[in-house]
């Protein structure tokens, strides 16, 4: 039993700390001011602490990085589950598994070395180090969560739908699009909605790929600084106890609370489909 | 047997602790990636000499060594800046005292691409193109296309030197493309015909080209008379006067092997 509540205790103690040092930066610049300040510039003297920029790198490379994740990871899963014979799936399930465990320095590192210089020569832009690539990395590196949820979100939907449909004369493909999918509408919107968090709170793959620019772009192919690759990047040498410091650790707050909505959004989602289903009372 | 593999695992760990701390000195060194390959060179050879010495180097940039300083997590703090007032206070507080010792030159070399069909620029040029001023080639003599700019983030010293030699304070443009260390420039500016970016002379390969700035190219002699506009020197910051093995260490460092070591390196001697 304390091993359970260990967890309880840990999440605990970095939710204090991440107030307890991410606040003072409020205290001396004010909310408004920090979040939606349009310049970061925190080493210049005066330094200028507007995080705006970093917030909207992160969201546009998020969500560049679903409309690739979730066509792609939704068409697997169907694939897998309804259409693909036996021996196919027993080799795509593992394959889409080991996609979603390689680490993500590696994806970063590819990223860097061979898929920027790539897009470089072959779309004719200034630079390969922007934001359309990391939405190009994270997309692929969130396939397998997107397909995995999505799958058990299909599994989950009783036979007796299917085999009702069919009864009154559907055929697979009407099944699958009329039935099938709308009864596990929940679930895929579960599997989004975590496939989101995972690419939020990327942090080596971003920093190694999105070319590190804070500023809002003006197109994909501009660099971007998201959230996790300032903290990375700017941690080391911050000061213990400077400004600086503090709104580090303040952009972590706000990136905790985005990904603690987005997970509690998951949760409430999932038991509603769980008791609509009837699977849980 | 479980038993018996808990004082097998316990054995094991204190031996490999005991060999570890016996009778080896330590000294840990982090911070510039500038200074990053003499260290790196220094300590291997120092440790070929010395074998009952240990030296482990780490980059991470000036700002993360002067840091670590001031954290009593490094011995040696290596920067390529001088150290800030208000890092100085800071480390007072905490009961360091950060002493500099200059063991190199160096200049900061402005990199374009090979393809470039550019030489040379004038200080002004430099600082229009890395403030936002100037966004096109065409406006610096070269084939018209869009300045890719290339520039260090914020715990780079080598940034805050070509902010003070270059810029004299102005903030770089908003949509630079913010690298982490020296390589990682070089890397970013091989790779990208409109590039430009500044490295320390040490990384100038030919994978790069290196600018002539105000008609200096750099060099050792340049840097060392001064006459190359961005030219800086390298530091190691211990807390306190060096002492003991770290002051035998860079006592080596200054010795004319330890500077044959730095011009090695590619970066300048202090003579």
């Amino acid at each position: 039993m304390a091993t359970a509540f260990s967890s309880l205790l840990f999440l605990l103690g970095i939710i204090i700390v991440l107030f307890n040092e991410g606040l003072p930066i409020f205290k001396d610049i004010g909310i408004i001011r920090f979040i939606f300040g349009m310049s970061w510039y925190p080493t210049h003297v005066p330094p200028e602490y507007g995080i705006f920029p970093v917030i909207a790198g992160s969201f546009i490379v998020t969500l560049g990085a679903m409309f690739i994740a979730v066509p792609l990871g939704m068409g697997s899963a169907l694939y897998i589950h309804e259409m693909a014979s036996e021996k196919q799936r027993n080799i795509l399930k593992p394959v889409v598994e080991l996609l979603g465990g390689i680490p993500s320095i590696i994806f970063g590192f590819f990223g860097m070395v061979i898929i920027a210089p790539f897009l470089q020569s072959v779309l004719k832009i200034p630079t390969g180090l922007c934001a359309f690539t990391g939405m190009v990395v994270l997309g692929i590196m969130a396939i397998p969560v997107v397909c995995s949820i999505a799958e058990d979100a299909l599994s989950f939907v009783p036979r007796s739908y299917r085999e009702a449909s069919y009864a009154l004369g559907g055929n697979r493909w009407q099944t699958l699009i009329r039935v099938v999918i709308p009864a596990a509408g929940s679930g895929i919107s579960t599997a989004i909605i975590l496939g989101i968090s995972r690419v939020i709170g990327e942090t080596m793959t971003v920093l190694m790929v999105t070319g590190g620019a804070a500023m809002i772009p003006k197109s994909i192919f501009d660099p971007v600084r998201p959230m996790t690759s300032t903290i990375a990047a700017e941690m080391g040498e911050a000061a213990m106890g400077s400004p600086h410091y503090h709104s580090l650790f303040a952009i972590g707050l706000i990136l905790f609370l985005i990904t603690l909505v987005f997970n509690v959004v998951a949760e409430i989602i999932s038991r509603k489909y769980r008791i609509k289903l009837g699977l849980d009372v | 047997m479980k038993l018996l593999k808990v004082m097998a695992s316990a054995a094991l760990v204190l031996t490999l602790a005991a060999s570890a701390s016996a009778d080896k000195s330590k000294i840990v060194m982090e911070g510039s990636t500038t200074v990053l390959p003499i260290a790196q060179a220094a300590a291997e050879a120092y440790m070929d000499k010395n074998a009952d010495v240990n030296i482990t180097v780490r980059g991470g940039g000036s700002g993360v060594g002067i840091s670590s300083l001031m954290d009593s997590t490094c011995d040696i703090g290596n920067s390529s800046r001088p150290i800030k007032g208000s890092e100085i206070a800071g480390a007072l507080v905490k009961g360091v005292d950060p002493k500099a010792n200059v063991i190199a030159m160096d200049g900061i070399v402005v990199i374009v691409n090979p393809a470039n069909g550019v030489s040379a620029l004038s200080k002004k040029q430099v600082k229009q193109i890395y403030t936002g001023e100037i966004n096109d080639w065409s406006k610096v003599g070269g084939t018209p296309g869009k300045i890719v700019v290339v520039s260090r983030d914020t715990s780079s010293g080598t940034y805050e030197a070509f902010g003070t030699l270059a810029l004299e304070g102005a903030k770089v443009r908003p949509d630079a493309l913010l690298q982490a260390s020296n390589q990682a420039v070089a890397t970013t500016v091989a790779q990208t015909a409109n590039g430009i970016g500044y490295i320390g002379l040490g990384y100038v390969t030919s994978s790069v080209k290196a600018l002539t700035l105000n008609g200096v190219d750099c060099s050792k002699a340049t840097v060392l008379n001064a006459s190359y506009p961005y030219s800086r020197p390298l530091f190691m910051y211990t807390n306190g006067k060096p002492q003991g093995e770290i002051k035998k260490f860079i006592g080596w460092l200054l010795s004319a092997d330890g500077q044959k070591l730095v011009e090695a390196q590619g970066f300048v001697p202090l003579k």
